[in-house]
């Protein structure tokens, strides 16, 4: 049997009185990466943002149905949102280095989980930059701000900052939509390492992308799983004609 | 009407600009150095250590400068952390519903109350009904009251111009909302709220209304919070007002001028370091 992560089940997320996403069923296994190809306003940025909560900012933000991570309601009623957000972590489609150096970026997180001391905090650093393959890039400069990186360092910092709040899985918005063709090989080449040790879902608009280093992708429409399976198959014989269409350009 | 060219339209938009500019310019370079050609030939270190003789006809401005400096110290400690707070409340930890919008309209309109009526208002309260008395207390309450307003403003400002994305990045990060807040978003928000905050100094300073009804205008040497303290605005007022001496009075604006202007300067000499080490 596959070691299910997160259990989705007939979950719908409202934004004020749009819904976003609508009666979503859906698997994420561990170890896996799992694709989420579709249009824009598809609700894949939303349903990243249902599973660390993030959605819970917006206003007017309310769902139904469940969502359950190793078991775990996370919308229950004693559920620690600061945890469970530890527990996942987060990159969005901008980089968005916070104003301070790059040392201080990566820490972050450990910080605020309660890691104390230079020595644990150099380890977690280096050992971050190593993962997120920016290390030897920035070695001799960890206190220049992390604004001065490119935009492609930048991601890959992003992404580094993430691991040092030691997360289970890794929630990718778009990564690699604002990065040139190598910046973007950097962050896939990180990605596929990264696979042992974390479950990794990729939102992206780029198919090309899910068909290089998905596992398994899954194509929203509306709101809506219009099918997931193992990539090969989405990608060469998928179930519905609209996977078809999406995936061959004939809207989107 | 003929419309005029692109060119001369152009053109015409930056003569009369740069008139508008100039013109301001000119008029507050015009008072300053008025004040200042008769303010500066009075100065000294004695003008500025010892103090006033004759009610103020001779000796120097040394009791006022320190009823100022304590009111002003006394106002800054009392209005910054409310305003902060209650900026930080309104923007971080309200969704902007009616309620903000009310205490936002009312935090806006006590900063259209003229300072004299803040002035009465702190006599009934603090001096009168609550007996401190003319006292640097009553005044530094009343002038707390005073600047709430503009630092509630320039705060909110300050904390809303942060990115939305700090806020996402911080909490997808595992931060909870008060560390987010005291990590990421006052920092970013910090060279804003510290702007409001110096002005408040320069108005507190310069603030004549409202603290001569509250903190008096004895010329003794203030020894505690309930001593009565006259203020260097309150002293040139009477000075210039009761024709004391007008060389004296023109002395203290001189003063006055050249502290507003040097808190102003320093400020933004701390604040470029400030942000050059935390955003480039």
């Amino acid at each position: 049997m596959t070691d299910v992560a997160i259990e989705v089940r007939g979950f719908s997320q409202y934004i004020g009185d749009v819904r976003k996403i609508h009666a979503l069923d859906l698997d994420v296994r561990r170890n896996e990466i799992l694709g989420i190809i579709g249009p824009a306003r598809s609700g894949k940025s939303t349903f990243l943002c249902a599973l660390n909560r993030l959605n819970d900012l917006v206003r007017g933000s309310r769902h139904e149905g469940t969502i359950r991570i190793d078991g775990l309601d996370i919308y229950g009623p004693d559920v620690d949102v600061v945890g469970l957000r530890r527990r996942l972590g987060m990159v969005f489609a901008t980089p968005v280095p916070l104003p301070r150096s790059i040392y201080e970026n990566v820490a972050f997180g450990a910080r605020r989980a309660g890691v104390r001391g230079m020595a644990r905090l150099d380890g977690i650093v280096r050992d971050c930059l190593e993962k997120g393959g920016l290390w030897e890039e920035v070695k001799d400069r960890l206190d220049t701000s992390g604004l001065k990186l490119s935009g492609g360092q930048q991601q890959r910092l992003c992404l580094a900052r993430i691991l040092a709040v030691a997360p289970e899985f890794i929630l990718l918005d778009e990564p690699t939509s604002g990065l040139d063709p190598i910046s973007t090989m950097k962050i896939e080449e990180s990605l596929r390492r990264l696979k042992k040790d974390y479950t990794i879902i990729l939102v992206t608009n780029n198919t090309k992308q899910a068909a290089r280093i998905a596992d398994r992708t899954a194509f929203f429409l509306s709101g809506e799983l219009v099918e997931v399976g193992p990539t090969a198959k989405i990608f060469t014989a998928p179930d519905d004609q609209r996977t078809d269409d999406y995936l061959r350009g004939r809207f989107g | 009407m003929k419309r005029m060219g692109p060119r001369l339209e152009e053109k015409a938009a930056r003569i009369g600009l740069w008139t508008l500019t100039l013109v301001t310019v000119a008029v507050l370079v015009f008072i300053i150095v008025f004040i200042l050609r008769r303010g500066l030939p009075v100065l000294s270190l004695e003008f500025l250590t010892a103090n006033p003789v004759d009610m103020g006809k001779s000796g120097g401005i040394f009791s006022t400068v320190v009823g100022t400096v304590a009111l002003t110290i006394l106002a800054i400690l009392i209005a910054a952390p409310f305003g902060v707070g209650t900026a930080i409340f309104l923007t971080e930890y309200t969704w902007g519903g009616p309620v903000t919008r009310v205490i936002r309209f009312g935090a806006e309109c006590l900063a259209g109350i003229p300072s004299i009526i803040f002035g009465l208002f702190g006599f009934i309260l603090f001096v009168t009904k609550l007996k401190f008395g003319w006292s640097i207390l009553s005044g530094g309450l009343t002038l707390a009251f005073m600047l709430l307003p503009t630092i509630i403003r320039t705060s909110e400002e300050a904390i809303k111009s942060v990115p939305p994305a700090y806020r996402q990045v911080s909490f997808s990060l595992g931060s909870t909302k008060w560390q987010t807040v005291t990590r990421v978003v006052l920092p970013s928000a910090l060279s804003g709220i510290v702007t409001g905050v110096v002005l408040s100094v320069g108005r507190s300073i310069g603030e004549t209304a409202a603290t001569i009804f509250t903190a008096g205008s004895a010329l003794r040497m203030p020894t505690s919070l309930f001593s009565s303290s006259r203020t260097m605005s309150v002293h040139f007022y009477i000075l210039a007002r009761e024709g004391i001496s007008m060389s004296k009075a023109y002395g203290t604006a001189a003063i006055l001028i050249i502290a507003i202007l040097g808190i102003n300067i320093l400020t933004y000499y701390l604040m470029n370091r400030f942000i050059r080490k935390y955003s480039s």
